[in-house]
């Protein structure tokens, strides 16, 4: 567990053309309407920052641009804690559909944290938890 | 492990306050008095219990009459359900935002 890389996986169809949605991922007014504040450029090596509103800056670098197709940067957040230390890297891949455009966002990882001693034994907890999560839900619809 | 995961693994370590609180997820709000009647222990172990379990956010206290009644906390179990899911709830929140820039922009 204590390497443990992840993968964020969020897929939505926007009924907007693929160049609206392209300038709404690249340009830094449009991006900290959805985003963050940030001053970003829509080049390779640019290093820019997100500004959370939570008073958080994420260390972010170009990594790769395919006009109005793809878009991938850095996105890292260092922090003493390793709770909150996070380094991973985030990648927008656009597909035009009959209907609009398909938006796929994929954040990988590396999260140093995990420094509980027993992994096998807190695997079985979170079981238990989520099933219980599940419990709290169905209460709550109840 | 976040501080707040933390507290929970430590507060739900112990099978009593497990059980109490096991319970009050399945079976809804529940009195002290009707807890202790099949918790095995003392109704001043109970009340301690449930006082460790709320100052966990686990459960909530709601004073009625003499009574007092508690209920599980839904959502209180969210810091322990990963990262992963965490993040997704994130950003599908951003796409939300996303969506209505898009229509702004079409105007």
């Amino acid at each position: 567990m204590s390497d443990d890389l992840r993968t964020v996986t969020i897929e939505r169809e926007f009924a907007h053309p693929a160049e609206r949605l392209w300038r709404a991922l690249t340009q830094p007014r449009l991006i900290a309407e959805w985003l963050m504040k940030n001053d970003f450029a829509p080049v390779v090596g640019h290093r820019f920052n997100l500004t959370g509103d939570w008073g958080g800056v994420l260390d972010c670098e170009v990594l790769s641009i395919d006009p109005g197709r793809a878009l991938s940067y850095r996105w890292d957040y260092v922090h003493d804690d390793p709770a909150f230390d996070l380094r991973s890297v985030v990648s927008f891949a656009l597909t035009p559909t009959p209907g609009g455009t398909l938006l796929r966002m994929e954040q990988m990882g590396f999260r140093p944290e995990q420094k509980q001693a027993s992994g096998g034994a807190t695997y079985g907890w979170r079981q238990n938890f989520d099933k219980l999560e599940q419990l709290l839900e169905r209460g709550d619809k109840a | 492990m976040t501080p707040t995961s933390d507290l929970i693994f430590r507060t739900l370590g112990d099978p009593t306050r497990r059980a109490l609180f096991e319970r009050l997820c399945r079976d809804g709000e529940q009195t002290v008095g009707a807890l202790t009647a099949r918790a095995g222990v003392s109704q001043p172990a109970v009340s301690k219990h449930l006082g460790v379990l709320k100052a966990a956010g686990l459960v909530l206290g709601r004073h009625e009459g003499r009574e007092t009644h508690y209920s599980a906390q839904p959502g209180s179990l969210a810091p322990l359900t990963g990262w992963t899911r965490e993040m997704e709830s994130v950003w599908e929140a951003r796409f939300d935002d996303l969506e209505d820039l898009l229509k702004r922009m079409d105007q």
